[in-house]
């Protein structure tokens, strides 16, 4: 299967995007080339730029591999893409909304009752609720695969606490510092005001009693979780406090967080932490990790929880394939950008088709993420595809399936020089009383070769996402 | 406005970068006399361990007080929580967890530390590059130190910073005081054997003060001048007197910050009034045991004090 790729696709030769930044290229000394590569590996671990691994004891902090050859993206592809985005989060927001209130969609029969009342990650303690200015997934990802010039697709919504963005600004502040020069050549349009927009747009969905500035925090799992570095970076570059949940408690109706002078009021809190451990309370009772009573706080109206509880509802990869349904009937339009077709195990015929054609396809959990509890059937052996099939049958609702698309590619600098590999772009929107996206993203590349897997749980790497100001 | 556990972690972080130096200056002192004084040498190096409040858990460990043995246990055991890469390691976890409230200077300063003394640290020290390692764990807790005092806002992170700083400092030179507090009585001093100018030069090398001493003493070595040196003057940096100074002052802005006096604000003023008014010759006559270990309960309560004023739980 010849995927496309995004520099020098084999039909047409060097993509215009590449043109100059190629130029550039040919007359760098390889050599330097890896020892810049080099070099950023020291700027990342020496800002302790790191993520842990789950159950991995040796290296519990590791980096995410970081490619100095950057994605780029034309102007024009960027427009389009930010159309459909815009489009997609606004109906993502139209659908919580909705399936937290009068649940039209389900009345018009549009989206099986039985996929959202039996999912777990609907919240029945949301129903009736409606969140500060309205709006219930303020920071989304969204997952996007291209696979020719024309045809990008969503290949998954990340509606409740996507991560990453961190590694989009600072694989951007890394690119500068190795490359200054290749940015006065080229005009690549900024992402690092993404904090203070991040900021003014959580400001701007601050509860309605809010007198004066509102107090904004994000809530961390602590220093432990695999995604505290970004937590830490954001509060840093927002200027907001980074608290746990032991420093947070309910006090007059506010949660308040414990501070040198005693107690404070939070009016926002851009919380990193779980639906599930959010309020011991009302959730898991044995979380130490929330703050016991801030959901009756939240149903005051008294504080702005971002993402609200329950949007896990809009990105359940069950919903998604939905997707295309769900766009039309909140926007009146057809879907800017497609879904990838799925195949629901918990439809019979469909069931039927993945296990005849399971080496063909990649199949994953519903609630699966961080590509654990996958198959790619392709590069799997007989062996795991039929382990897979038993569990497959033993709970087909738990399953859908895709087909494995040639995802394009992007070349890396290996040892050898340029080499193609698959990747794809998690661009970052925000959404208060309007939608912002920044222009660029994260772009996560599968090192292997050959490999489709981009997960940094995986094995894969990250590039710097240009685009360009044309 | 400064969470209470931010201000927990930033005290801790000083407190246990101070501690990864002092380890390193006391095995230092301890190489000295060994070398110079083969007879004594696990004397002294026991003497180096209860300066350090770890010879009970050595003696668990080892069965002989040998340079080697002492090293590991001080520097690299992580099982002995005070050693130099337990503290480095304990102050890297708290300037994570403050990441936000450090500038970028200084934690990387402390990442790398940390970075570079695990690598250092990783294998048993051969006998021959411990002095070498030695000066590279000043070296980066100077870098560290360095780049905090260069780059931090004056506000309250920092004043809670300097706490810990202080606290742990002013434990650390009482400590090895009052472990050595017999060789300074004047019942001994004036036998004057070259024995006992070993174990004063021991004493000040400990607190990286054995040359400055010469600039404000005479170069002879006199126990009520090295007691007063390190107890009263208040110009020498690891000084009770100038801890308290530092500790009185910086509780002072914080109280002033916070228009809110505290316990632990009457504790510091009190211990420092009685060494600004103090004379050594007082200290000796009251008894230099009796008053050190008075000071070390004295500074322990104002560390609880101080965590308990500004909520650190």
């Amino acid at each position: 299967m010849a995927a496309f790729d995004e520099m020098l696709p084999e039909v047409s030769g060097l993509r215009r995007p590449y043109t100059a930044y190629d130029r550039w290229l040919k007359e760098q000394d390889p050599a330097r080339l890896t020892e810049k590569m080099q070099d950023a590996e020291r700027v990342f671990r020496k800002t302790g730029i790191t993520f842990a691994v789950y159950g991995e004891q040796e290296a519990s902090e590791r980096l995410i591999p970081f490619d100095i050859v950057p994605r780029i993206i034309s102007g024009q592809e960027w427009r389009r893409l930010t159309q459909g985005i815009e489009q997609r989060v606004q109906a993502l927001n139209a659908f919580l909304d909705d399936i937290y209130h009068r649940q039209e969609i389900l009345r018009a029969g549009r989206v099986p009752r039985d996929l959202v009342a039996r999912n777990e990650a609907f919240l029945p303690e949301m129903i009736g609720v409606r969140p500060p200015a309205g709006v219930y997934t303020h920071i989304i990802g969204v997952d996007i695969v291209r696979i020719s010039e024309d045809e990008f697709y969503v290949l998954e919504d990340n509606a409740r606490t996507p991560s990453g963005v961190s590694y989009m600004l600072e694989n951007r502040e890394t690119m500068m510092q190795l490359f200054p020069e290749l940015f006065q050549k080229i005009k690549v349009r900024p992402v690092e005001n993404y904090p203070q927009l991040l900021r003014q747009s959580l400001a701007a969905v601050r509860p309605q009693g809010t007198k004066g500035a509102p107090t904004i925090a994000v809530l961390t799992p602590g220093s432990y979780n695999s995604a505290y570095f970004e937590h830490a970076f954001l509060a840093d570059q927002m200027g907001v406090q980074l608290v746990e949940g032991q420093d947070l408690r309910v006090v007059d109706g506010h949660v308040a967080m414990r501070t040198t002078e005693g107690y404070k009021q939070i009016d926002v809190l851009y919380r990193r932490v779980d639906d599930a451990f959010l309020d011991p309370l009302t959730f898991r009772p044995d979380s130490a990790l929330g703050v016991p009573g801030i959901m009756d706080v939240y149903r005051a109206g008294n504080i702005t929880i971002a993402n609200a509880p329950g949007t896990g509802i809009a990105d359940d990869k069950a919903i998604y394939s939905y997707m295309p349904e769900i766009v039309e009937f909140y926007t009146g339009r057809k879907a800017i950008l497609g879904n990838i077709p799925t195949w629901r195990c918990s439809e019979p015929d469909s069931l039927k088709y993945v296990l005849e054609h399971i080496h063909e396809l990649v199949i994953k959990e519903v609630h699966g993420s961080g590509g654990y509890g996958m198959l790619v059937g392709p590069a799997a052996t007989k062996k795991e595809c039929e382990a897979f099939a038993k569990k497959l049958q033993a709970k087909p609702s738990n399953y859908i399936a895709q087909p494995t698309l040639a995802l394009s590619t992007c070349p890396i600098l290996t040892e050898k020089g340029l080499a193609p590999r698959h990747v794809d772009l998690r661009p970052y929107v925000l959404v208060s009383d309007r939608i912002q996206l920044v222009p660029g993203g994260l772009t996560r590349v599968a090192l292997k070769e050959g490999s489709l897997v981009v997960n940094s749980s995986q094995g894969g790497g990250t590039k710097d996402t240009w685009v360009l100001d044309d | 406005m400064l969470l209470g556990r931010t201000a927990n972690g930033l005290y801790w972080m000083n407190r246990y970068i101070e501690r990864a130096e002092n380890m390193a200056r006391l095995v230092d002192a301890g190489l000295r006399m060994a070398l110079t004084r083969t007879q004594n040498a696990s004397e002294e190096w026991n003497s180096v361990l209860l300066s350090a409040g770890s010879d009970v858990a050595f003696t668990q460990k080892y069965q002989d007080y040998t340079a080697a043995n002492v090293a590991d246990f001080l520097l690299r055991d992580t099982s002995n929580p005070s050693s130099t890469m337990a503290s480095i390691e304990t102050a890297r976890n708290n300037a994570r967890m403050v990441r936000t409230a450090l500038t970028r200077e200084t934690w990387e300063s402390i990442n790398e530390a940390w970075m570079a003394l695990k690598r250092m640290l990783a294998r048993p020290i051969d006998e021959r590059d411990l002095p070498s390692v030695l000066d590279a764990i000043k070296r980066e807790t100077a870098l560290i130190r360095g780049s905090f005092y260069g780059t931090m806002l004056r506000n309250e992170i920092f004043e809670f910073s300097q706490l810990g700083t202080y606290v742990e400092r002013a434990d650390n030179t009482a400590r090895i005081l009052d472990v050595k507090y017999y060789v300074l009585l004047p019942s001994i001093s004036w036998v004057g054997s070259s024995l006992d100018n070993y174990q004063w030069e021991s004493i000040l090398r400990s607190v990286s003060a054995h040359r400055s001493y010469r600039w404000v003493y005479d170069a002879d070595y006199k126990p009520t001048n090295i007691a007063d040196y390190l107890i009263l003057n208040v110009r020498m940096p690891r000084s009770l007197t100038f801890c308290y100074r530092f500790l009185a002052e910086h509780l002072k802005f914080l109280g002033d910050d916070y228009g809110e006096r505290h316990a632990c604000h009457a504790t510091a003023e009190k211990t420092q009034a009685m060494l600004r008014g103090g004379s050594i010759k007082d200290i000796f006559d009251a008894g230099l045991h009796e008053f050190l270990a008075g000071f070390i309960r004295d500074n322990t309560r104002l560390g609880d004090e101080i965590a308990q004023d500004y909520r650190f739980y």
